[in-house]
């Protein structure tokens, strides 16, 4: 027996094609995700009159700059439209399969790769969006990169990569009906920072994590960007083997038996070691709700706006108290007391169909207080959504169920707020402007956005889930 | 790229933590070419207000910081979104260099690539170096001995070696990568047996 090894440290040894003296690697790439943003790394190829190495291994996704109404009477503004008309030149040019605008396919990259079986576990897998860390959800290696890696990927299939640090979070114990991945995500990043887990990738496990579906995977994985960590895993096991089976590009029939086996064997030794440890008990987790203009200012939904005067490190409290004023509340202000002006439900981070399955099981038979928008994360899951009625749910409930793409969690596509406005959102970033100028958001789980809705408020969504079945 | 070996120039504070990537760049500005330039979307929402009007109070718009190259914040610079438009925002605003006690990590990456220094310092020194600039906003870079003067006081700063070595250099990697090609080829047969279920299999 030799060493104890991670998931982490199989997957980055089986990768590894050349290593420089100084520390740096070159890491072969499995699968490259690009989207309407990756033009400035498709125009750096142009320059230097360069094809794209693999494009078997390459997809894209129109999602970013996609509309989400009116679909079939094409893009009006021309700016949007130049930008998704791009990304079909470019993938077309390089012969790089296209999930475009009308595509049944259609949908936020990270929502289509795991649905389209695309993203497998031991694999790596880029793209120029810092989210990408989802796929790890499955048992992969992924992470964000910026445009000249972009360039540097479509080239050479290969990135220079430095040895990450890695970091265990065990979530220990059975978390309370109506608390899910994204709960224990929030709780996670405010526990350790918005930049907690830099330089690190995180392996979560801890049987709390082993009962959470796919789904609710991704969004944990989702969200590890948002404590700085670029990377999130999760070791395969027989959920994961479950969910890819008869997803159309992943192995089938025998060929997935025997990529099975090689899979399950990824999983950390027991007792590999990790550069830091943190245990979560899922017992404790309240639904969480975040306050501030960072994911790091979150807090259960029980809680209050914290008072800057009560902090003793300077920083923190002008941290805190440039938050608050931004988010117009006031020190002290019970969460619960917090008016909101409307709602978004989708994004990478919340638009499958579970998170919609939640969000409608708290909707149906109610009306929404506020106007706002249900967006799936790919067109797949709005068919389904639509084949299990949850679309008349949020239609009677008021809202507006529209196609699927980024739409509000970054407003590229025109899906924005108006300057000052609150929203309870579903996504993954409360950043001053991120989703609009001005922009007001409070990030929560699909159910505690839907009770938000009800009660033209934050709220406690677990009240309005009793006697309720939870999907 | 340009190599950046010393600096010797105006440095402008931004005492805010977390200054994330929406904030450097909001996604708004990001559908334009590079050619068209970034550096005057770059902090659009805090530079300006809702009407466009310049805010007076905000260092990037004040007279003393003018034409400076370097930029010194808080914790968690360039958090967020991997928007390489955000380095490009600072570099065609003027910036060849960023102190902060933490940067993200993909923002720091993308920084490298485009020439620009993300520079480590411990938090209290960070402060000091700011509290220094708003006095006397004149500060030296040496990233040969990783050094930084402010205010008459020397800091210390960290940078990953092998950055360094690049940034000294105005090193791509994407010339370096290409003299791997063999290698390259080699890997992804050998890989093709070892595992067969990698490629997609075309429904
Ligand atoms: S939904 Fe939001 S976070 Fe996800 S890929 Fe789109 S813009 Fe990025």
């Amino acid at each position: 027996m030799g060493t104890p090894q991670t998931l982490f440290d199989r997957l980055w040894s089986a990768h590894a094609v050349v290593a420089r003296a100084d520390g740096e690697t070159l890491i072969a790439i499995d699968r490259h995700l690009v989207h309407e943003g990756s033009h400035h790394a498709f125009a750096r190829l142009a320059e230097k009159g360069l094809p794209v190495a693999r494009p078997d291994l390459t997809f894209g996704v129109a999602d970013h700059y996609v509309p989400t109404r009116n679909r079939g009477q094409g893009i009006a503004d021309a700016t949007i439209r130049g930008m998704v008309e791009k990304l079909e030149a470019n993938t077309g040019r390089h012969g790089v399969r296209l999930f475009g605008l009308t595509d049944p396919g259609q949908g936020i990259v990270h929502v289509v790769g795991p649905e389209q079986g695309l993203t497998l576990p031991g694999l790596t897998i880029v793209c120029g969006d810092s989210h990408t860390s989802t796929h790890g959800a499955l048992g992969a290696w992924s992470f964000g990169i910026g445009a000249s890696e972009v360039a540097h990927v479509l080239t050479t299939q290969t990135l220079w990569q430095r040895r990450p640090k890695q970091m265990q979070v065990a979530v220990r114990g059975r978390p309370a009906a109506g608390v899910g991945g994204k709960d224990i995500a929030l709780t996670l990043i405010a526990t350790i920072g918005a930049d907690g887990a830099r330089g690190h990738v995180v392996e979560y496990a801890g049987d709390a994590v082993r009962d959470l579906s796919i789904e609710g995977r991704l969004t944990l994985c989702n969200l590890s960007i948002e404590c700085g960590a670029r990377s999130g895993i999760v070791a395969p096991d027989a959920t994961t083997i479950a969910y890819l089976a008869g997803r159309p590009w992943a192995p089938q029939g025998r060929d997935l038996e025997e990529a099975a086996e090689h899979w399950l064997g990824l999983a950390s030794d027991t007792d590999a070691a990790f550069d830091r440890s943190i245990v979560l008990d899922a017992a404790e987790i309240v639904p969480v709700v975040t306050w501030g203009t960072s994911p790091e200012e979150a807090l259960p939904i029980t809680g209050s706006v914290p008072d800057p005067s009560r902090i003793a490190d300077a920083a923190r409290a002008a941290q805190y108290a440039a938050s608050i004023a931004y988010m117009g509340l006031r020190p002290g202000q019970p969460l619960g007391e917090i008016s909101i002006d409307r709602v978004f439900i989708g994004s990478c981070t919340n638009g499958r169909i579970e998170d919609l399955r939640a969000a409608a099981a708290v909707l149906a038979g109610r009306r929404a207080k506020v106007p706002g928008l249900v967006s799936p994360g790919s067109s797949l899951v709005k068919a389904q959504a639509e084949g299990e009625g949850l679309d008349a749910v949020f239609r009677a409930a008021g809202l507006e169920w529209v196609e699927s793409g980024c739409s509000m969690c970054v407003g590229m596509n025109g899906d924005v707020l108006a300057p000052g406005e609150r929203c309870a959102s579903t996504t993954n970033r409360n950043f001053r402007g991120r989703q609009g100028q001005g922009s007001r958001t409070h990030l929560m789980s699909p159910a505690m956005v839907a009770a938000a809705a009800v009660a033209g408020r934050l709220t406690d969504a677990r009240p309005l889930l009793e006697g309720r079945p939870l999907p | 790229m340009t190599p950046l070996t010393r600096l010797d120039g105006i440095a402008c504070p931004l005492p805010l933590a977390n200054v994330d990537t929406d904030q450097l760049i909001p996604a708004r500005f990001m559908s334009r070419p590079r050619a068209a330039g970034y550096g005057e979307v770059l902090l659009h929402g805090h530079r300006f207000d809702a009407d466009g009007k310049a805010r007076a109070e905000f260092p990037l718009n004040q007279a003393r910081y003018a034409g400076a190259s370097i930029l010194v914040a808080l914790r968690n610079f360039g958090s967020g979104s991997s928007r390489e438009a955000a380095v490009y925002a600072l570099v065609d605003f003027g910036f060849r260099c960023v102190i902060a006690p933490s940067f993200g990590d993909i923002f720091a990456a993308n920084a490298v690539n485009n020439g620009l220094l993300p520079a480590v310092v411990p938090e209290a020194d960070a402060a000091r170096i700011i509290a220094s600039v708003e006095a006397d906003a004149r500060v030296q870079v040496d990233l040969e001995s990783q050094a930084i003067t402010a205010g008459g006081a020397q800091f210390g700063f960290a940078i990953d070696p092998v950055w360094r070595t690049k940034l000294l250099n105005g090193w791509d990697d994407l010339d370096l990568t290409r003299s791997f090609e063999a290698d390259i080829r080699d890997f992804f047969a050998r890989d093709a047996a070892a595992r067969p279920w990698m490629p997609p299999r075309r429904p």
